[in-house]
């Protein structure tokens, strides 16, 4: 065990409560929301005591474990408790799980985003568990009237070896509620968890095969109405008036108005980027009933005139300034514009030795272009919010990202004081980013406001998909230059895209090429672009991994023999600064995948393979690929997953992320697209905008983690870019053909 | 406005609404049956799976008035707390991620398994295909199917 100072975070072990002397804590919503049986009922506590923020200890011994972070389908709702209860050194199966509130002063960092839950959790949800767990001890010995370095626990029991007495949690609960928080703890060592590291399913898994109102889609209460909004059909357009007649007169319908979501001139952070800040409400009782209003309205657009918008930094020092130019554009004149650029020299990010007469000298240049379009995020549950908001106080309930960003925008919004505002989070039917952008939160709480009642804003598949904050187009250009050894001896990148560039100038192979240049450039555009799973890497993965494919190949060598050199290289003769790797722990995985794989460089009968490494967001995958054609249909039959991600917390659910990843990024690279015509999204519903589907995920997916005690990182995103480069060098196996523009198949399906 | 009677997880409901409807609306909104979810509302990601007389169905597509007297079943209404297989299989695969699809990804898979108790993979894709899921949780759908399927042929 090692003693640690709680000074990180402690305020984290505050109480949520004001109750000195640990009161009874009541209205837990578990009891509500899920129709507990009998059985479950009569092994509930009558009373609750509350030790720390994180967690409560029951009478009979359970606890009640906080998870403080958005669950988007990470799973962390299972995984950060897991580690609270390691500490608190009890049984998991007396453990219940409950979705924290956003309570700053208690938790850090609520927010569900750059795969930072558990690496940037993990420290303050131990001490939470170390904590509680010291609270407990010193209670049982001061019963005892023992030292309390005389006392241990063992799965939620106090014992006293030498006198031979044992008490259980729920007995010395009430009296540990009422001790001060240590100053510090003692945590356990790697080698004493029992918790962390074994595989454990879903704390919601029951709920969510059985159909329980868990998303915030679901919330209905006494009195809610339904909103729905109206938004300009193209980028680039902006109300300019509506007629609601034959609307107004509907059955069902409350009202009809416009809403500004963001007054100009207002503080924004950047999540709150929003394309179309002046909106059309259709207030109703039912969604039906609201859906049909809202296909009535005749609205007049007009387009306008460009303008620059300041956004906060994350950090909220500082701000930068983004361009939003008038006009509506084309998916094909972004396409000429970027194959222009790319032709240009562009703003130098890094530069190590001589690339110009590195490529003077080479024996052999190889260059190549890669595109991916704009996506749409699509989580499967549309953006909604219920918001309640009364004269003194306001009520948000449902699925956001970022509930303390968004906390800020309503206050400014609505003008009532961040502590008047509550926000609830719901389980989400997906984020991938989109929920990081919360202007639908704003968008509720204005309408609630209006209405003067509570309010459920939902969102059809169609306003989703087409008032999106997108993955931006983008294009890269890469060259290398081999010497007459084949040795890389010049590596050039220039990137680009709409309206950011994809480009990570730290990223490898900077730091394994002697002469090296990364170039960089963007072209503004008024089609509302953020954060989707691994922003940037999940282009740049695949096309840095393709490329470096037909370099090895224009070298004569084995590609992952061919990418380990260059680790070697890295980690043994550094080239320049600020290398954003690891180079060993890169090639580790690689060499796992190699071997778990039975990788030999060959094809074997049918099945073509295609290999690919990246590193983002603090965590490393490689993967490798077997394809096989069926009817000249490219069918991936099995995918090598390897990963270093630290510690593994719950293997279970990091497997399910890594699988859900490896899907979802075959998925992207094949199939998906938003194309735009004057400024109108052209696929708004899943007939014309592509996702996989069951047949074409691939038949098996094995996943292998690196086993070591590195502190453990996140896997939301590290899985998804890698694929798309294995995916494209197996294509090229199976077919002959280099796939450099994504999607690679744009066939649609035919669904029933 | 007019008057139904549904036949709905083996109880008789009644709703006073327009006849063009979708059940799927008619579940969620009058009947707080929100475990039917709404997705695309066009029949194309199967979020909104119900069971007609044991039969799939997407209830974004489907009126309240074309139900008549037939037996609709919802996710609420497949076992009474989750035991049935292929609601078991979910949970020992841990097959959700965010859950949202699931419900009707587990209607898609009952009715598949209900007319055709050992599918083969290609089935099993023919079946699922119109049912999407965001997070990729497929192969695991998949493992989770063949699963149900085995334990219900070993009872």
């Amino acid at each position: 065990m090692a003693l640690i100072k709680t000074s990180y975070g402690r305020r984290s072990f505050l109480k949520t409560s004001a109750m000195a002397g640990g009161g009874l804590v009541v209205g837990f919503s578990w009891l509500a929301s899920c129709n507990p049986s009998p059985k479950e009922v009569a092994e509930m506590p009558k009373e609750w005591f509350e030790i720390n923020g994180y967690l409560k200890i029951g009478d009979n011994g359970m606890a009640t474990i906080m998870s403080p972070n958005p669950e988007i389908g990470q799973n962390v709702k299972t995984s950060m408790p897991m580690i609270v209860a390691e500490e608190l050194d009890i049984d998991w199966n007396n453990v219940l799980v409950e979705q924290a509130p956003l309570n700053t002063t208690i938790f850090i960092r609520q927010l569900a985003g750059g795969s930072q839950s558990i690496r940037q959790g993990w420290d303050g949800l131990r001490m939470a568990g170390a904590t509680a767990r010291h609270m407990l001890k010193q209670a049982a010995a001061k019963q005892w009237e023992v030292p309390v370095e005389e006392v241990t626990t063992e799965a939620g029991v106090i014992h006293h070896k030498s006198s031979n007495r044992s008490v259980g949690y729920g007995e010395v609960a009430s009296l540990a509620a009422t001790l001060t928080a240590p100053e510090e703890v003692e945590l356990k060592s790697l080698d004493e968890f029992k918790i962390i590291g074994t595989a454990t399913r879903n704390v919601d898994g029951k709920k969510i095969v059985t159909g329980k109102p868990l998303f915030g889609i679901d919330q209905y209460e006494e009195g809610m109405l339904t909103a729905m909004i109206v938004h300009p059909p193209a980028f680039g357009l902006t109300l300019k008036s509506f007629d609601d007649a034959e609307a107004r007169k509907m059955p069902g319908i409350k009202d009809v108005f416009s809403i500004k979501t963001y007054e100009k001139g207002k503080a924004k952070s950047m999540f709150d980027a929003d394309a179309f800040p002046e909106l059309i409400v259709v207030v109703g009782n039912s969604t039906w009933e609201v859906m049909n209003a809202k296909k009535t309205i005749k609205a007049e657009w007009q387009p306008f005139e460009g303008y620059e918008e300041e956004f906060a930094n994350f950090s909220g020092d500082g701000s930068f300034s983004v361009k939003v130019p008038g006009g509506m554009e084309n998916t094909n004149s972004h396409k000429e514009k970027m194959e222009a650029l790319s032709a240009k020299l562009a703003k130098e990010a890094r530069k190590d030795g001589n690339p110009a007469s590195a490529f003077k000298k080479a024996a052999k240049i190889v260059e190549r272009s890669y595109t991916a379009p704009f996506l749409a995020h699509n989580t499967m549950e549309p953006m909604n919010f219920f918001a309640n908001v009364t004269a003194d106080k306001a009520i948000l309930s449902g699925p956001i990202q970022t509930p303390e960003f968004m906390e800020k925008s309503v206050s400014s919004r609505i003008g009532l004081p961040l502590d008047k505002i509550e926000i609830q989070m719901t389980r989400q039917g997906g984020g991938f980013g989109r929920r990081l952008y919360g202007h639908f939160v704003v968008e509720a709480a204005v309408i609630s406001q209006k209405m003067k009642a509570p309010v459920k804003l939902v969102y059809t598949r169609e306003d989703d998909m087409s008032f999106g904050n997108y993955r931006p187009a983008y294009h890269a250009r890469y060259r290398a230059a081999l010497d007459e050894d084949n040795n890389l001896i010049g590596f050039h990148v220039r990137a680009g895209g709409i309206p950011e560039s994809p480009l990570f100038a730290n990223r490898f192979p900077a730091g394994a090429v002697e002469n090296y240049l990364a170039e960089s450039w963007d072209v503004p555009s008024n089609i509302s672009v953020g954060a989707f799973r691994a922003p940037r890497s999940n282009f740049i993965a695949g096309a840095e991994q393709s490329f470096l494919d037909e370099v090895a190949e224009a070298a004569g060598k084995d590609p992952i023999e061919f990418r380990i050199e260059l680790f070697e290289k890295a980690k043994n003769n550094p080239v320049g600064e600020n290398n954003d790797y690891d180079a060993e722990r890169y090639a580790g995985v690689l060499k796992l995948a190699r071997e778990k794989s039975g990788w030999n460089g060959n094809t074997t009968g049918n099945v073509y393979r295609g290999v690919s490494a990246y590193y983002c967001h603090n965590s490393y995958v490689a993967n490798i690929l077997d394809m096989e054609m069926k009817e000249d249909k490219p069918v991936v039959k099995k995918v090598f997953c390897a990963v270093d991600c630290g510690l593994v917390v719950n293997p279970i659910a990091a497997t399910n992320m890594v699988e859900g990843g490896t899907v979802d990024g075959i998925g992207h690279a094949m199939y998906s697209g938003l194309t735009f015509k004057d400024g109108k999204p052209e696929q708004v519903n899943f007939d014309r905008y592509r996702l996989i589907r069951h047949s074409e995920a691939p038949k098996d997916i094995e996943v292998h983690f690196v086993k070591n005690n590195e502190h453990p990182t996140g896997l939301g995103e590290p899985p998804f870019p890698p694929i798309m480069g294995a995916l494209a060098n197996a294509l090229y196996k199976a077919t002959g053909q280099r796939h450099y523009d994504q999607p690679f198949i744009t066939k649609r399906p035919v669904v029933s | 406005m007019a008057d139904f009677k549904l036949n709905i997880n083996g109880e008789s409901r009644q709703v006073s609404i327009d006849p063009n409807t979708p059940m799927l609306w008619v579940l969620r909104d009058h009947l707080q049956l929100v475990g039917t979810k709404f997705g695309c509302g066009i029949a194309q990601c199967g979020a909104c799976t119900i069971h007609i007389e044991d039969v799939a169905v997407r209830s974004c597509q489907l009126p309240v008035s074309a139900v008549g007297e037939q037996k609709i079943t919802t996710i609420e209404g497949l076992s009474k707390e989750g035991e049935h297989p292929v609601q078991q299989a979910w949970l020992e695969q841990d097959v959700p991620q965010c859950g949202y699809c699931q419900a009707g990804q587990i209607m898609s898979a009952t009715a598949l398994l209900k007319a055709n108790p050992s599918p083969t993979d290609e089935e099993i894709d023919q079946a699922m295909n119109g049912n999407i899921c965001r997070c990729g949780t497929y192969t695991r759908i998949k493992k989770a199917i063949k699963s149900a399927a085995t334990t219900a042929q070993n009872s």
